[in-house]
Parts: C-alpha cells; sequence; structure tokens
C-alpha cells in the first residue's frame, strides 16, 4: 500500500466530475508534481444533471454548467483526446492523438456513455438523440424549441422520466415508452415505479409500458416514428433513445486490469486489480467507471452511476494516489436524485435484490410519501418523493442495517400497521 | 453521574446573561436526561450532532402543548358544555410551529405561498426606511436604547404591515405578544398560572383576529392577511378561521418577540467587538456573514422542545417514548467538533450550518424578514453612530431563558449622523 508521498507524474484519464475532483483530491493531499488532465470531450469538467432538465427546458443554456474548482494553472489539459490504451509495463497511456503519456498514479475516471439504440443505422436518422454530454442537450434542445409535433422517449428510466417530464413542461405532445410494466420499475420496482407513472400521467404523458420498440422509422434520413413489437406504431418528430449509459472501459482492453463491460474492479481502497486480482498500487478508478466491493452491501461488487458518489469516491482515490492512505475501505453510502417537472425523487441505499417494500410516511395519493426496502429482514434502501427532508433518518438505517420494516411510528403515521408489498422489479 | 440540574441553571434568571458555560457542560453528554420538576425529566439535546439528527427524526413530534385551560365561569351551560367543544377545537387548530404533517404542512404551504418575493423585496426596501426614521427621532440625542428604540419597533412594523394590521392597533400587540411568547419557555406547559394567562390572551387577540379576518373578507387589501383569507393555495388549501387565527396570531407574535433579540443580540456583540463593528462599517457587504455567525453566536430562540413518539436510541442513550425533548438550539451552535473556536465570534468562518433558524419541516418561515431585518439595523447602527459605548455589560435581560435577549440595551453615543 502505498503511504509514502506520491513522486513524479499524475494522470488523470476522464475530464468529468470524478476526473476533477481527483485532481483536487490530489494537490489537496499536498501532491505538487505534473498533473495531466485527459478529457475526450472538448471542455473543461462540467456539470451533466442539469443537461436533462434545466436545459432541455431552455432555463439553461448547455454551455454555462462549468463545473467551479480550486485546481491552479499547474495541471495540464489534454481536451479533446481520448485515451485509447494503456500499457502498465511502460506506465504509459496511449491517446487518440498518438502521443504516450508516462505516469506514476494514474486514476481511471472515464465514466461511461449513453447506450445507443441497438439498429446503428436508425441512430443515425435526424431528430433521434441520445443525452450524454453537454453537445448532445444542446441538439436536443434546439429540437425541442422548434415545437416537434410529438416526441418519442425509448426508455422510461430517470433520464427518459426526466425528458418526458420537460416535454410536458413544454407543452409538447410525448410518449414515454418501456418494455416493463412502469417508470423506472428496473431501479425502484413497480410497487413504488406504479405512483411515479400515476405522476407522468396527469401531467399528460402517454405511456406506453409493457411495449418494446423494434425500429425507429424514418423517410429520407429523418426520424418518423417507432414501431413497436406488437406491430403498432407512434407517429413522432423526435426520439430520445434513454436506454441507460455503457461503461467507458474498451480502451483498457490488453492492459490486464479486470476490467468489461460493467466497470473496472478494484479493490476497497479503490485501487484497480489485474486480471489476476492484485491491486496495482499505481491505479485507482473513481465514478461510474469504478466495480468495488461495498462494506454495506456484504462486498457485493458495484458500479455507481451517482453524482454525490462521483465527488465522494474521486476524492478518496485521489487521496490515495496522493499517498495519504485514508485508512478505512470507501463506504459512501449511495445517494441520488432525479427532478422530474417539480417531483423531486431522491434515493438512499441500493434497491438491488430488495425483497420488500413499505410505504412509511406520507401517502402516494398526496404525491408525497417515502419507501424503505427491505431485504433479508433488514432496511437496504429509501426512496423518497417530493419528502426528502425525512431522508436522512431512513440513510441511518440504512447504514446500521436496521430490522425491515422500521416499526416506529413517524409525525405524519401514528399506526404502527405497514403494508409490506413485492416491490416488483421489472 | 451527569450533573441533572444543569437545565435548572439555565432556566435561572441569574445565568441570563452567559448561558453559554453551561451549554459546554451540558455537551459533554450530547443527549442528556435533566430534571425539571415533574416526575418524567425532560431529555437536552445539546450537540449539533444529536440536534441536527433529532430536527429531521420522524419520530419527534412538535405537538408538545397541553390542553388549553381556560378558566371556569361559574355559568354551567358555559363551563359543561360550550366551554369543552371550544377547548377542544381551540386545542386542534395550533399554530403550525405545534403542529406535525400532515396539517403542518397545508398550513405552512398556505403561508409561503403568500410569503411571496414581490412581498418579501418591498418589505427589505421598507425596512431601510423604517430603520432611517427610527434613527433619525434619536439625532440630537445622547444615548439611546436600542431596544425600546429600534430593534423591538422594526420587526413589530414590518409583521403588521405585512400582516395587514392597522398601525393604530400596534400598541395592542406588545402586551399580548410578551404574554403568548412565554409558550416557548418550557415552564410555561406546567405552571398552571401561565397556562391559564395564555389560554385568556390567546382568547383576546383570536377575538380580534376573528374581527380583523371579517374585514379581510369584505374590504381585501394587498396583505398576507387578506390573501390568507381570500385565496386558495395551488394544492387547494384555504384556512378555516381557526387555523386562520392561529396562525396569523402564530406570525405575529415570532415578529414581535424573536428579531428583535437578533438585532439586540447583535449590537451588543458588535459593540463587545469593537473591531467586527469598525469592518462592517467600513464594508456593509459584510453584513450577510456577520449576520449569519449572529445566528450562530447568539441566537434569538436558544432552544425549542418537542416529544418523542416511540423510543429513540440517540448518542447511548434511548429516549423513552412519550418523553419531552429540549433542543438546544445554542448549544449545538457552539459545538467546538463543528465550529472550530466556537466560543469566538468570527464572521468570516466558511460554511453555514448554525441551527440559528431551528432546521428541518420546522425550519424559521420568517428568516428571509429577521435576515433582512437585522442587515438594516446593523448597517444603519455601524454606519450612523458615532463612538458609541455600552452603558450597562452585561445588559438588564428579559426573562425567557428560551426566548433569550436584552429588555434593554443602553448606548452612549457622541452623535448619530
Amino acid at each position: 500500500m502505498t503511504t509514502e508521498p506520491l513522486r513524479g507524474r499524475a494522470v488523470i484519464v476522464g475530464a468529468g466530475l470524478a476526473g476533477l475532483r481527483g485532481a483536487e483530491a490530489l494537490r489537496a493531499a499536498g501532491f505538487t508534481g505534473p498533473l495531466t488532465l485527459v478529457g475526450a470531450e472538448p471542455y473543461r469538467p462540467y456539470d451533466r444533471p442539469p443537461l436533462s432538465k434545466h436545459v432541455l427546458s431552455g432555463h439553461l443554456p448547455a454551455d454555462v454548467t462549468q463545473l467551479p474548482s480550486d485546481l491552479a494553472d499547474d495541471v495540464e489539459w489534454r481536451l479533446g483526446t481520448a485515451a485509447q490504451s494503456l500499457d502498465r509495463a511502460e506506465r504509459i497511456v496511449r491517446l487518440s492523438d498518438g502521443s504516450a503519456l508516462p505516469y506514476d498514479a494514474l486514476l481511471i475516471a472515464t465514466g461511461t456513455r449513453a447506450r445507443p439504440w441497438i439498429h446503428p443505422e436508425e441512430s443515425r436518422l435526424a431528430n433521434v438523440f441520445t443525452i450524454r454530454g453537454r453537445d448532445d442537450a444542446a441538439r436536443l434542445r434546439a429540437a425541442l424549441a422548434a415545437r416537434p409535433g410529438r416526441v418519442a422517449v425509448v426508455g422510461a428510466g430517470f433520464i427518459g422520466c426526466e425528458v418526458a417530464a420537460v416535454c410536458r413542461e413544454l407543452d409538447l405532445p410525448v410518449c414515454l415508452i418501456d418494455p416493463s410494466p412502469s417508470p423506472l420499475s428496473r431501479v425502484i420496482g413497480r410497487a413504488v415505479g406504479d405512483h411515479i407513472g400515476a405522476v407522468h400521467r396527469g401531467w399528460g404523458v402517454e405511456m406506453r409500458m409493457n411495449s418494446e420498440v423494434a425500429h425507429l422509422e424514418g423517410t429520407d434520413g429523418r426520424f418518423t416514428g417507432v414501431l413497436l413489437k406488437d406491430g403498432s406504431r407512434i407517429a413522432a418528430d423526435v426520439a430520445v433513445v434513454a436506454l441507460g449509459a455503457a461503461r467507458n472501459t474498451e480502451w483498457l482492453a490488453g492492459s490486464g486490469l479486470s476490467a468489461d463491460k460493467g466497470g473496472v474492479d478494484c479493490d476497497d481502497r479503490g485501487l484497480c486489480l489485474d486480471e489476476a486480482g492484485i491491486p496495482d498500487p499505481r491505479i485507482a478508478a473513481a465514478g461510474d467507471v469504478a466495480r468495488f466491493p461495498h462494506p454495506l452491501y456484504g462486498g457485493r461488487r458495484v458500479a455507481l452511476e451517482h453524482w454525490g458518489h462521483a465527488i465522494a469516491q474521486a476524492q478518496h482515490a485521489g487521496r490515495l494516489l496522493a499517498g495519504e492512505d485514508p485508512g478505512t475501505p470507501y463506504a459512501a453510502l449511495p445517494n441520488f436524485w432525479s427532478t422530474q417537472g417539480d417531483m423531486v425523487v431522491k434515493s438512499v441505499g441500493l434497491t438491488d435484490g430488495a425483497d420488500a417494500v413499505a410505504i412509511v410516511q406520507g401517502d402516494p395519493a398526496d404525491r408525497r410519501f417515502l419507501a424503505v426496502y427491505g431485504r433479508a429482514g433488514r432496511c437496504v434502501a429509501a426512496v423518497s418523493v417530493d419528502s426528502a427532508r425525512w431522508l436522512p433518518a431512513y440513510a441511518r438505517l440504512v447504514e446500521t442495517a436496521a430490522p425491515f420494516p422500521p416499526t416506529d411510528p413517524a409525525t405524519d403515521r401514528p399506526l404502527k400497521k405497514l403494508a409490506i408489498q413485492d416491490p416488483g422489479f421489472a | 453521574m451527569p450533573d441533572t440540574t444543569l437545565l435548572t441553571q439555565i432556566k435561572d434568571f441569574a445565568n441570563r446573561a452567559d448561558p453559554y458555560p453551561l451549554y459546554a457542560r451540558l455537551r459533554q453528554n450530547p443527549v442528556s436526561w435533566q430534571e425539571d420538576g415533574t416526575p418524567d425529566g425532560v431529555w437536552v439535546a445539546s450537540t449539533h450532532g444529536a440536534i441536527a439528527s433529532l430536527l429531521g427524526d420522524p419520530r419527534i413530534s412538535s405537538e408538545t402543548l397541553p390542553p388549553a385551560d381556560r378558566p371556569k365561569t361559574g355559568n354551567p351551560i358555559t363551563d359543561y358544555l360550550i366551554k369543552p367543544i371550544k377547548d377542544r377545537i381551540i386545542d386542534s387548530h395550533r399554530p403550525f410551529i405545534f403542529r406535525d404533517p400532515p396539517d403542518h404542512d397545508a398550513l405552512r404551504a398556505a403561508v409561503m405561498h403568500q410569503f411571496t418575493r414581490e412581498r418579501v423585496q418591498g418589505m427589505r426596501a421598507r425596512s431601510d426606511r423604517l430603520v432611517d426614521e427610527l434613527l433619525d427621532a434619536k439625532r440630537d440625542a445622547r444615548r439611546f436604547d436600542a431596544v425600546d428604540d429600534l430593534a423591538y419597533p422594526l420587526p413589530v412594523t414590518v409583521i403588521c404591515e405585512l400582516f395587514g394590521v392597522p398601525r393604530e392597533d400596534e400598541p395592542k400587540f406588545h402586551d399580548w405578544a410578551t404574554q403568548l411568547a412565554t409558550a416557548l419557555e418550557p415552564d410555561s406547559l406546567t405552571d398552571k398560572e401561565t397556562r391559564a394567562a395564555n389560554s385568556r390572551t390567546f382568547d383576546a387577540i383570536g377575538d380580534y383576529m376573528a374581527d380583523l379576518i371579517k374585514e379581510k373578507r369584505k374590504h381585501p387589501k394587498d396583505d398576507m392577511l387578506s390573501g390568507l383569507a381570500n385565496e386558495t393555495t395551488p394544492d387547494g388549501v384555504k384556512m378555516g378561521d381557526y387555523d386562520l387565527i392561529a396562525t396569523s396570531v402564530l406570525m405575529l407574535v415570532a415578529g414581535h418577540e424573536t428579531t428583535v433579540n437578533l438585532i439586540t443580540n447583535g449590537l451588543l456583540t458588535l459593540l463587545r467587538h469593537p473591531d467586527e463593528f469598525e469592518r462592517l462599517r467600513a464594508d456593509p457587504a459584510r453584513a450577510p456573514r456577520v449576520i449569519e455567525e449572529l445566528l450562530r453566536y447568539e441566537p434569538p430562540v436558544q432552544f425549542r422542545l418537542r416529544k418523542t413518539l416511540s423510543a429513540v436510541d440517540i448518542a447511548g442513550v434511548t429516549i423513552p417514548e412519550g418523553a419531552e425533548v429540549l433542543l438546544l438550539l445554542a448549544a449545538g451552535n457552539r459545538d467546538p467538533a463543528v465550529f472550530p473556536d466556537a466560543d469566538k465570534f468570527q464572521p468570516d468562518r466558511s460554511g453555514i450550518r448554525h441551527l440559528g433558524f431551528g432546521g428541518s419541516l420546522h425550519y424559521c418561515v420568517g428568516a428571509p424578514l429577521a435576515r433582512f431585518e437585522a442587515e438594516s439595523a446593523l448597517t444603519a447602527l455601524t454606519r450612523r453612530l458615532s463612538s458609541p459605548r455600552l452603558v450597562e455589560d452585561p445588559p438588564p435581560y428579559r426573562q425567557g431563558a428560551a426566548l433569550r435577549g436584552p429588555e434593554h440595551l443602553h448606548v452612549a453615543i457622541e452623535g448619530m449622523a
């Protein structure tokens, strides 16, 4: 384990939120040597959450979300340049412009990209969009501002739901299509997802659940509508493909690191593992791309696509690479939020594998409630809808693996009896 | 064995000027049981972590007020038929500071709906003018009382104008507010005489408000009471008369009894730290930092009472179900684990995590008013006072331990610009 202060060169691959906060942590931990940030996009690190909300609605231009930073000028930026491969024997990162960057410490923070539509030729039709970067968001914004007759959103995950809500805010007809029975049901299950679906329906989103898209159809290279597997068609002028994210690990092929489509593997400190499971003391990973054993979930390996996690894990990894041993494994409680119209969905913990869910506060009929997820009799996650003020209290239950269901009364729920439901993951 | 008399000492008027050493002793146990003259006693949370956690804990209720205790009249029909019904109605329509969700949320949302940006911004400009008028009245004085001459009349005028209480009726509120503010003092809940007096006062102010509400329904004006009485919120909430009376009484009392302490404690603290007085004078843009630090260092509301709905395990102790829990906000504000050099007044500290406005769902509704009123007052005082000097230090204090601040703050000056 590195306990000596880092000497030599540090390289960070990925100039997003994790890369930036990792760089700041390296400097804050006293590393003063050469520091290079490599970014595939031509921009300094910027914030992504507004891209699927305020940017699409036109409240913010796409180019104003650059992240504030306390990094000084002593940092080399290699922007618009992707990492192509990693040579651990030579300790070199090769870049798309043919150059090579030597490193003594390397932080892998290449994140994810939007998972593209399965038929590449269809995804090239005009007015078919994905959202990941700010250029994507600017293009989609322009298309929405042109007031299309209808928007088809393929995929009712968080991004899909956010886009659908923005469309309704803009008073654009929108159709949300997903093979699962209710929105978000892969992540939060049908028991809660049904309530989210009802809210979207109330906003006037056309819900096409239990529907799988076969093809995006076009005429003269222009998107004209969606053909579902059941043979029905939905005419639309704009398609937004929101099928989740794919991790950017291809460049690690041949490096000997244990990496695949699900991320790059780390040990409990954040150091990357090679194919034999041995940590490389010079390489750490952070953010969406890092798959690490989470102590709160029995050491199960998880890769989290959460904003706060990208910051916390990058800070942890930065200190680790700088030689400042954080002493404890990275164990921050996962949490995320999603703003859909004027509804805010927040969550703590991980719902994966939950076998039960109970609405413990509020009332879905008021669009204000909090659900706790249990797994094998312990609290593993909580999801709040417009009730985030209570979430810290439930975060403590998750952190301490408190018994499920929680039986304590709450100010708005004097009854101790809770309805326990099957979460209904799709 | 922890000292279980610390809360009693805090309530002792002799310790009003400086309760902070007692708070420090309480913090040695983040949550401790304290005597209060009843067999059950009261649990006191005194560290920042414990208080913040309890403020956001769904098992912690704000419904702490005992049933109303109105005196019997001697008329059996009134006493045995009408009074119990009236008591019950009033008890079930408490101000939302003493209510839990979901009722609390609906009432608060209705108030927030009336607290429009335009109204707040309008009062901000008005507040600056009021301060100047109040200080102009003392232009030739060589001595003034920061409480009577500025810190009391300013927030009273602001809240009355905001709610549309006629100027000529303002003096009536003085005694009512002083009496009702005792509801925040823990002993008032057990003291029979105080409870009876509070019931009487609430009835008196309630009768006044009921008449005023009628007037606002007949002739609506652009004020918050007219809005509350006549409008429905986007969520479809329109208050009934009892809630409307309780809510407006709450806002008027809060407007009378809290900001006065922020302004007075502020001037007192600045006079005790002349370098900071000078820095604010030289750079009025520092005011927000100064005010946030004041809300930490000398908060107008020192503590609030809550009740547990079930047993709560916290910081190594178990607070039993149905227990009273006193959240000592002012002690959490001096917690050295969160604020380095916590007992020093340092407006330049980073991060605002003070508990001066409480937290979570009962976070002070009037915070924006308090902030700009204090800003108007303190920037004007530092700008206009020439060679100010405290006549008495410590100054005489008001009775309250929860709502804590000087009764008077006499300041000798060489002139007023």
